[in-house]
């Protein structure tokens, strides 16, 4: 088709091992756009919400955008949905690399996939041939491993998308990896996956990406791209740094939490795990995904000592959930970790965060040496990597932090230690120093999450416009835009990251001159509210807890820094929030909503 | 005349390139049917992009049986699709392998510096590619130079 889609994706019953190459539906594709949004439409149409997330019910959606493929900045990314077993909510979780892409370049704008398979399988795409082919002797292997297992035997111009043992063994957040180091990352899509027994899927095409309006289509990309370059933070701050960059920056407003967020948020050695510090002392080169003018990804090296490794990363948020969040400053230790988490794919942020809730744990006495194997005290950095490790292999007490920390502390009497929301754990930004974040972690629509509405952008680094980070004034507003328009950035294919430096003018350019449309951007934006609303729906449907923060942030104070004294205002924001939405005054979309945004 | 110039060092792997290419020639998105290609080594961490090298010698020109390949006002060696019969002779005698097919595209191409400003050039977001001027390398012969400097200079002597 030349409207930005491929027009057709591929329905795989693992169960019956039955393949079917259906047209995409266009009247869905038009009202939920792609991605996130179109593959929860997918998903929500054919999926009860009661569903066990790791029994045959739930379905696993992997689903591209319009953008995805062309050359729309940073248009690597596919995302996958299904229910999570973390949460009990909506599971969309996204990804760049280059697999995507090659999906479209295949010829399918997503694939869904249902039930469960009776033996490991994955599945095999080259351009037309599909199949579901024997995956017993990748069973049990890790990430890198069952990646060149792949490229060995379907050929090293293949992309691959998998997971491993921790996936394949229910560890709660696994994800699923693709191009080896790049991860659909957070709320557990690959324990999902692994439950379906479907190992991995690898795919070349040799096809194209055509959009409807090329010229139009080409002088909107081209401004984007140029935007981008020419930002501070776009085109200099993450190209130079990567995410890292950001220790330092949300250091100095007081909001990264140190000794799970039980010692405030100020970490007196941050810039020990900056990204000046990691350019300094490990860089080996950027990597950026595909057609990506940013470039955020590092490749890092530690050379020598006893946490000798050599990966890709970390982003900030892994910088901080086992750095500051455990106590740490070693990058050593921070870096071994985090490319530990790649090598058996599982988030990064859950791990280091319940890592450091069970060093809290233990600090209290609430386990002991004897539960863990070890003395895991905070600021210890080889039983950090060793707990870690434990986790990716399911081995000892990592079994038991492989259910993340809402339910390892619930086990040992103290769930109120766990810094969740919806069961999962929030990630590198204290919303009791920064108070628009935190009103996201808690309405955000798969749990704590800052990727759903990044609020840190204008409280933080003043885009568009500067908001105080302490004040409550206008963030439930601001809140929802952000949450609308990265719904719609998701579900178009391209990467939140573009939106620091482009906003809806851009995507809306972008989109329309993909798909063919004439609608204004008011009526684009729309259509992220429609997801938005989607997901909220399912969740409600599905039972999940009501919107709320850990106690820890509602109650206790921060003893320094720029936010000494305050906890976060979720209560004076939660109403005027709801009233935003158009929700009821208990956070639920009326009918009146529903109907006025389409949703059936 | 102008060059593409690849700088392997600055090249992130991001296939840009690839993307910019295809389009400028097809209005189509296809790493397939681009004139450059990246190739990713992961061991050794680069990324090289490559295209064609627009020989003084061409291969592809000498061999073409209907003289369908010459050098345009650009420097760039060209093949003019109205002679071309696509017999693929140049694609076999290209030692380069700077030549290609795709069935989509339905003929032999290569790269024609897009008529005098390469898009993979222009929209390469770290410099890796430019088209620049013959004497470009002079940068990379300084580099040279300011080692003796450094070595022998007066501030190195202090």
């Amino acid at each position: 088709m030349n409207n930005g889609y491929i027009g057709r994706i591929l329905r795989i019953n693992l169960k019956n091992g039955t393949i079917r190459k259906e047209p995409l539906n266009d009247a869905n594709a038009s009202q939920y756009v792609g991605a996130r949004g179109l593959g929860t439409k997918y998903f929500c149409d054919e999926c009860d919400p009661a569903c066990d997330p790791l029994g045959p019910g739930n379905n696993l959606v992997i689903m591209t955008g319009p953008l995805t493929g062309t050359a729309a900045p940073s248009s690597g990314r596919y995302n996958a949905v299904a229910k999570s077993p973390l949460t009990g909510t909506i599971g969309a979780a996204n990804s760049g690399g280059h697999f995507g892409p090659e999906l479209k370049f295949a010829g399918y704008d997503g694939i869904i996939f249902e039930d469960i398979s009776e033996k490991p399988v994955y599945l095999y795409i080259n351009d037309d041939e599909v199949e579901l082919r024997d995956a017993s002797h990748l069973w049990g292997r890790d990430v890198f491993d069952t990646t060149e297992a792949l490229y060995e035997e379907c050929g090293s111009n293949f992309r691959v998308a998998c997971i491993s043992a921790a996936g394949e063994n229910g560890v709660l957040f696994a994800g699923i990896m693709n191009d080896k180091h790049r991860a659909a990352g957070r709320g557990g899509m690959g324990a999902v996956m692994g439950s379906k027994k479907l190992k991995a899927i690898a795919v070349k095409g040799t096809g194209s990406v055509k959009v409807a309006r090329p010229e139009a289509f080409f002088n909107e990309i081209v401004e984007a791209r140029d935007s981008l370059r020419a930002h501070p933070v776009t085109g200099a701050g993450l190209s130079a740094y990567g995410t890292m960059i950001l220790v330092n920056i949300v250091n100095g407003v007081g909001g990264l939490p140190v000794n799970n967020g039980s010692e405030g948020s100020l970490f007196p050695n941050a810039d020990e795990i900056s990204g000046e510090t990691l350019t300094a002392r490990h860089l080996i080169r950027n990597k950026g995904c595909f057609g990506c003018p940013i470039g955020c990804g590092r490749l890092t090296e530690i050379k020598a000592g006893a946490f000798k490794s050599k990966g890709e990363g970390p982003e900030y948020e892994a910088g901080w959930s086992f750095g500051a969040d455990c106590g740490i400053d070693d990058l050593g230790a921070v870096c071994n970790a985090n490319f530990l988490c790649n090598q058996y794919g599982i988030d990064p942020i859950t791990m280091g965060a319940t890592v450091a809730c069970a060093m809290e744990l233990y600090k209290i006495g609430a386990i002991t040496e004897e539960d863990v194997g070890f003395p895991l005290h905070f600021g210890d950095a080889a039983a950090m990597v060793r707990a870690t490790e434990m986790t990716c292999k399911g081995e000892g007490f990592g079994k038991i932090m492989g259910l993340g920390s809402y339910r390892m502390a619930e086990k040992y009497g103290h769930p109120e230690l766990s810094m969740s929301v919806k069961k999962q754990e929030m990630p590198a930004y204290d919303g009791r120093a920064i108070q628009g974040i935190g009103l996201e972690y808690a309405t955000s629509n798969r749990g704590g999450c800052h990727v759903r509405g990044y609020m840190i952008s204008p409280e933080v680094l003043g885009i568009p416009q500067a908001m105080d980070p302490l004040t409550t004034e206008n963030k439930p507003a601001m809140l929802k835009v952000f949450q609308d328009l990265t719904a719609l950035c998701d579900a178009s294919g391209i990467c939140l990251f573009t939106t620091f430096g482009i906003g809806l003018k851009e995507i809306a350019g972008m989109y329309r001159e993909a798909v063919g449309s004439d609608e204004s951007d008011e009526e684009i934006l729309l259509k992220g509210e429609r997801i938005w609303n989607l997901e909220k729906r399912f969740n409600i449907a599905a039972g999940v807890e009501k919107d709320t923060l850990p106690p820890r942030l509602l109650r206790e104070t921060l003893p320094s820094g720029p936010a000494k004294g305050r906890v976060n205002e979720l209560y004076t924001m939660l109403a005027e929030y709801y009233a935003a939405r158009g929700w009821t005054k208990d956070g639920i979309p009326t009918d009146n909503k529903l109907e006025e945004l389409g949703i059936k | 005349m102008k060059q593409l110039l690849i700088k392997p060092e600055k090249c992130i792997g991001c296939r840009t390139c690839e993307l910019m290419c295809s389009f400028g020639h097809y209005n189509q998105f296809n790493p397939k049917m681009a004139n450059v290609k990246v190739f990713e080594y992961e061991q050794a961490a680069v990324a090289i992009p490559v295209m064609c090298l627009q020989c003084e010698e061409p291969s592809c020109m000498k061999v073409c049986p209907v003289h369908a390949i010459s050098r345009d006002a650009s420097g760039a060696v060209t093949i003019n699709y109205g002679k071309c019969i696509g017999c693929k002779m140049c694609l076999n005698a290209c030692p380069l392998g700077n030549i290609s097919y795709h069935p989509a595209a339905g003929r032999v191409f290569k790269c024609d510096f897009c008529g005098g400003e390469p898009k993979c050039a222009r929209h390469c977001p770290t410099g890796a590619i430019t088209f620049t001027d013959t004497d470009a390398t002079d940068e990379r012969r300084q580099a040279v130079g300011d080692r003796y400097r450094d070595l022998i200079g007066e501030e190195a002597a202090k």
